[in-house]
């Protein structure tokens, strides 16, 4: 066939013939440009999953400590026993605390970035919201030990201010209090807190980013006040945004063992309870089972966001 | 008739600019009024003034007599229909027109029938329960409009609203814009920068120009007597003659408008210039003609099956005395 004029005969190179095949049949090249990140995906990520979900589905022999590779239940019904179960709780409910309290610090700085903050008081945002993500997570985390201990810089503000009888006062609670913050439950509190705020910060923003300024103005416009505003347009709209912030901070803190290690009583956390049973226990089966709380408590949480419209507004 | 609104020497600053510069106006009740000029000559920023979502940095805007610098947006008897309409993505289209009435404290069931009528007033019935991504671009524009009228609103500002919508469906909006208006006797404040939407459908207009009012007046006023040359290029492209030409075409020594419509195209007689054609530009129902008179150039438009001298052929251009139009300045 004769080219058309104007056009250029085909090219002859075997790289142009290659880009003309692509160009010609583009899902072979979207096929190819995936392959790698799927298999990525599928084999490391997704294999070593089911791999992990295969084991909690063995049981370890208690005389010999081998595991047994037979299909059992019995390793679920040990997370069940009142230690493991008590790991369980506390950590389900210390993610809870720090993903509520992460939602409502987090919402009012988001919704000042996207909405009212501009050129360099934004990049200031940013810059301040990103900061504490780029030195090392170990240096934080001592860090905040020596700000939370009886030693530290809070014990000596509070001391100074008179107000040392407060402090007594909330570490006296029981369960959560401690000898000092850097011990008791409240000092890990504090410290998974700063580490994933970030996480909520900057999903909040961009949901709250993307409302238009006039679907602001138009509240106000058809008589709402600032409080009505704000819970019939501004929160519903930001919802999204709070829901894969808490995605972060929920599993985040769910699966986190270094800070209960270093920050709190000496009581176990799920993080903590998998690396001791894969370690030096060898219960393999067991960590895995507890490695699956985790999945399963967001698969839940995500469910129930979703039937409650969390993500209609996306 | 009282003023609905009162610019009384009103100024707003953004920084070193003026986007609203000393002006000075009166809206009366019941009419329907259209602010019209180019992007960025503050016609929008007017209307912020009158929602409140602006403060004037000198002078005082009166809605109704009163002065409105103290009183929020949501405390003003105005509704906005916003350019690109501005739902609230998450709710339904009753939940969106009923969000006025719920504010104010109006029970489930009545502002639901309320937003039920609203939606029978824009034709839109029985979309009470759809997703505003449901809807064409159209349909949002007129769940807005519901929206803003279901308060029942004593002016109702538009701001572009008709912008976003295909020519056919902008002509039909706008005569039902206009229809709406006089059945409720409201007075609608509509800014566009459309010449054709303005005098089609306003009782008045006010023709605005990097943020100074230009001229007043009615559809009429303003295009056959435009009072500057801006006003005449802007509002329907007239031609606009220097005083030297004027004079020589037998009109008086002053910058002049001539509507192109009015110019008659002959092949020798009585002609006011006479000319080349320059250029002839088919527009469907119409021709326009572009005729160089010699350092200026006129245009006319004629009929387009009327017979035409060929390019470059000399030719008369005549008009009635009337149709010449002395400004007041340039």
């Amino acid at each position: 066939m004769k080219a058309a004029p104007g056009l250029p005969a085909a090219q002859a190179s075997a790289l142009a013939r290659l880009s003309d095949a692509f160009w010609r049949h583009p899902r072979i090249f979207v096929a190819l440009l995936l392959l790698l990140p799927l298999s990525w995906l599928g084999v490391v990520y997704i294999g070593s999953l089911s791999a992990l979900l295969l084991q909690s589905f063995f049981s370890i022999d208690e005389f010999s400590g081998l595991v047994q590779y037979e299909f059992t239940l019995k390793t679920y019904r040990e997370l069940l026993t009142p230690s493991n179960f008590d790991i369980i709780l506390r950590t389900f409910l210390m993610a809870c605390a720090v993903t509520v309290a992460a939602s409502i610090i987090a919402f009012p700085i988001a919704l000042f970035a996207a909405k009212y903050a501009r050129g360099r008081l934004k990049a200031l945002f940013y810059l301040g919201a990103m900061l504490p993500l780029w030195s090392s997570y170990l240096v934080k985390i001592y860090a905040w030990k020596l700000i939370l201990a009886k030693e530290g810089i809070i014990n000596w503000v509070v001391e100074a201010l008179g107000l040392k009888f407060l402090l007594e006062l909330i570490l006296s609670t029981p369960v959560i209090g401690g000898n000092s913050l850097s011990v008791s439950y409240i000092g890990t509190f504090i410290v998974l807190l700063y580490v994933w705020l970030p996480f909520m910060i900057l999903p909040v923003q961009a949901a709250l980013e993307r409302v238009p300024r006039n679907v602001l103005e138009a509240t106000a416009d058809l008589g709402a006040s600032r409080g009505q505003a704000l819970r019939h347009v501004v929160l519903p709209l930001a919802l999204p945004g709070i829901v894969a912030g808490s995605i972060f901070t929920f599993s985040l803190t769910l699966g986190d063992y270094i800070v209960p290690q270093i920050i709190g009583s000496s009581r176990r956390f799920i993080g903590q309870a998998v690396y001791a049973h894969q370690g030096t226990a060898g219960n393999i089966p067991l960590a895995a089972a507890f490695a699956v709380v985790p999945i399963l408590i967001m698969a839940v949480y995500l469910w129930l966001a979703k039937r409650r419209g969390a993500f209609d507004a996306l | 008739m009282a003023a609905a609104v009162e610019f009384d020497n009103v100024t707003r600053r953004f920084g070193e600019i003026a986007a609203v510069d000393g002006i000075d106006l009166s809206i009366d009740e019941g009419v329907f009024f259209a602010m019209l000029g180019p992007s960025g000559s503050g016609k929008t920023t007017c209307l912020r003034l009158i929602s409140g979502f602006e403060q004037p940095t000198e002078g005082h805007v009166r809605i109704f007599g009163a002065n409105s610098e103290r009183i929020p947006p949501n405390a003003r008897p105005v509704n906005t229909v916003f350019q690109d309409y501005a739902l609230f993505p998450h709710l339904s289209v009753r939940d969106n027109i009923a969000f006025g009435p719920m504010v104010r404290g109006v029970s489930k069931r009545n502002r639901y029938a309320e937003a039920s009528r609203a939606l029978d007033m824009v034709a839109l019935t029985g979309f009470d329960l759809r997703s505003p991504r449901q809807l064409s671009g159209g349909q949002r524009q007129r769940v807005a409009l519901a929206r803003a009228l279901v308060n029942k609103p004593r002016v109702l500002l538009l701001d572009e609203p008709l912008g976003a919508l295909d020519l056919r469906l902008r002509e039909q909006m706008q005569d039902e814009l206009k229809a709406l208006q006089k059945s409720l006797g409201i007075t609608f404040i509509f800014v566009t920068h459309d010449q054709g939407e303005a005098l089609s459908m306003s009782d008045r207009l006010a023709v605005v120009n990097r943020g100074k009012i230009v001229q007043v007046g009615t559809p009429e006023e303003i295009y056959s007597r435009p009072k500057s040359k801006f006003v005449a290029d802007f509002v329907g492209a007239s031609n606009v003659l220097s005083p030297e030409l004027s004079a020589r075409s037998g009109g008086a020594a002053a910058w002049s408008s001539l509507r192109p419509e009015f110019v008659r195209i002959s092949r020798g007689g009585h002609a006011n210039l006479s000319g080349k054609i320059r250029a002839v530009k088919y527009l469907g129902a119409t021709r326009r003609v572009t005729v160089d008179v010699g350092g200026a150039e006129i245009t006319a438009l004629v009929e387009a099956n009327s017979p035409l001298p060929s390019p470059d052929s000399p030719v008369g251009l005549s008009w009635s005395p009337e149709a010449l139009h002395a400004m007041e300045s340039e």
